[in-house]
């Protein structure tokens, strides 16, 4: 965690009862062949609080219709809980407006929207592109179809055996052919929280637009875009305890308004004959068709969850908990920790000599724990450690410290079978 | 789910001290199998004479199930005609996604240690890579993968994860 949340920590967590807060999640109390369910996956999916699920049960019973088109009461009602949720959104990010705030699929689609939007229209040949070694593959590979289609170069952000970014090293890779950034705020494979502040101040001085994949910040640390300065931001809700099929790209309005639209269809459009088609103004530009409209009312829910605990409350937590994690692990011989950054998030990813991930995490199971085992779409960053695959545990706020502890009871017994 | 059941004695022995490892100066047939999904891949080369697999190994990176899977495999075929390590190729696909008819005889003897990988449908293709890639090998295919859309893939299309 960084400095602001670590002063923060004592202070504020001591105001929040998190075993009531776990209570807010029916899932939790799964058992797994007997066993207590340990959820430690939430950097690929996190669980959804009882106040959302029945935000999504209460607008399918008497909120539910198309939104935009329809005078009648329910298209109404369902048209403002929409605008509402955008709002909610505006509000949690602090964009300047809600038109800034764009509802895609999630975040791989806010990235191709940017792509397809922007990239195919500015970005020409021989033009440069930087991303970073940290990048999932959603931030990879939609930028090399487009140098591929452009003959466009792709620069990458090496890093460091910790897992940091060698900020030193972006900064000399700019030149007058440097067109655009695409930067993952944390890393989904080890936890690694980015300087964007500092890597999108130095690319407005090449006036190269920024983009960040907050998929994995978003749920753990205040987002405020108009603070970063960033140029488009996007995550996803089923990562920020909300459903799946819905996420957010937040745009700038000037460089919304210049892009071209990615989709087109019905809601984008101001009027259509066979000869013109002139588009909608933002954000419904970018939202062809009938979006996820229960999906992002539960987005705004999840936001409305989210924002009473409090992010910074959240973070403090969840620094305790990879602390605590960290210590533990440390201390079983044969485990190594990839990924020590000093800014992370509560994810660790870690080897145990001579046994393969896919192994650990079957064994794993059987006790009711659920860790991710494999490349996390993030091959780069496998190969830069010289490994196949790692197994991951990543933490929430509903998780606790016996959750850990089972966890290590957990790696022990795999050592054993394999013994 | 019983994972102990899975993780028996002869599969972690198999894992520790893998048979026939290693790659043939001298195949006539050879075959890279991938499983995109964890990035696990898996070498095989074989000599085959006179529709005789003379003499078979493999080699690569990947976890104890699909290791002990290749392992036992190979010491199953090697010496087999085509046609009966064919026959074991399907048994064995047919027993990995829970197929198999146990009331009727199969030839598959020992390899039934590997029945409880049906009930982990993510694990079903680290056990079958192995097998899928002899059939690639025997039919000259040099490379597959547990998500190819050909024939051989044919036992992997259900338990499809993506």
């Amino acid at each position: 965690m960084n400095s602001v949340h670590a002063s923060l920590k004592s202070e504020i967590t001591s105001d929040v009862d998190w075993r009531k807060i776990r209570a807010d999640f029916p899932i939790l109390e799964l058992t797994i062949d007997g066993k207590p369910l340990a959820y430690l996956d939430n950097a690929a999916s996190s669980q959804m609080p009882q106040l959302v699920i029945d935000r999504l049960v209460r607008y399918q019973t008497k909120q539910h219709a198309n939104i935009n088109r329809a005078v009648h009461y329910l298209s109404e009602v369902a048209t403002q809980e929409y605008h509402d949720a955008r709002c909610k959104l505006q509000q949690f990010i602090n964009a300047r407006e809600d038109r800034e705030v764009i509802f895609t699929s999630g975040t791989t689609d806010s990235i191709n929207l940017v792509m397809q939007g922007y990239g195919r229209k500015f970005i020409q040949e021989n033009d440069e592109i930087i991303l970073t070694t940290l990048e999932h593959h959603s931030n990879i590979v939609p930028w090399q179809m487009l140098a591929n289609e452009k003959g466009a170069k792709i620069r990458v952000v090496p890093i460091n055996d910790k897992g940091e970014l060698d900020v030193d090293e972006y900064e000399r890779l700019f030149n007058e052919h440097t067109k655009f950034v695409s930067l993952i705020h944390v890393s989904n494979a080890l936890g690694t929280i980015n300087p964007i502040k500092r890597m999108i101040d130095f690319a407005h001085r090449y006036e190269v637009p920024v983009l960040i994949d907050g998929a994995q910040a978003a749920p753990h640390i205040p987002i405020d875009v108009q603070a970063l300065n960033c140029d488009f931001y996007a995550f996803s809700a089923h990562k920020l305890y909300g459903p799946t099929g819905v996420g957010i790209l937040y745009g700038k309005a000037a460089l919304l308004e210049s892009m071209q639209p990615y989709k087109g269809g019905g809601d984008m459009i101001a009027s259509v004959t066979f000869e013109e088609t002139i588009y909608n103004t933002i954000p419904h530009k970018f939202e062809a068709g009938t979006p996820p409209i229960a999906a992002a009312i539960g987005f705004g829910a999840a936001i409305d969850y989210l924002t009473a605990i409090g992010i910074e409350n959240i973070a403090a937590y969840e620094s305790t908990l990879l602390d605590y994690a960290t210590g533990c692990l440390a201390q079983i011989p044969g485990v190594k920790i990839i990924g020590t950054a000093k800014e992370k998030t509560a994810v660790i990813s870690f080897t145990i000599d001579g046994i393969h991930p896919h192994d650990i995490g079957t064994i794993l199971n059987q006790d009711g724990i659920a860790v991710r085992t494999g490349h996390h779409c993030a091959q780069p960053v496998m190969q830069r450690f010289n490994v196949p695959a790692t197994s991951r545990a990543s933490f929430a706020f509903y998780n606790n410290k016996a959750e850990v502890d089972a966890l290590i009871a957990g790696i022990k017994t795999v050592q054993k079978v394999f013994l | 789910m019983h994972t102990n059941s899975l993780y028996q004695e002869v599969i972690l022995d198999h894992n520790r001290k893998p048979r026939n490892y290693g790659k043939l100066d001298q195949a006539n047939h050879h075959a890279v199998g991938h499983n995109p999904l964890c990035g696990d891949r898996l070498d095989i080369t074989l000599q085959l004479e006179n529709e005789q697999i003379c003499d078979i190994a493999f080699q690569g990176e990947s976890c104890a199930i699909c290791k002990a899977s290749a392992s036992m495999m190979t010491t199953a075929v090697k010496g087999k005609s085509r046609s009966d390590a064919e026959i074991l190729i399907h048994e064995f696909r047919e027993l990995a996604t829970g197929k198999l008819d146990t009331g009727h005889p199969n030839h598959l003897g020992r390899l039934t240690v590997f029945s409880g990988i049906r009930d982990l449908p993510t694990r079903v293709k680290c056990a079958i890579l192995p097998w899928h890639t002899l059939y690639a090998a025997l039919n000259s295919i040099s490379s597959t993968s547990t998500e190819a859309n050909n024939d051989s893939s044919q036992a992997m299309s259900s338990h499809s994860a993506g």
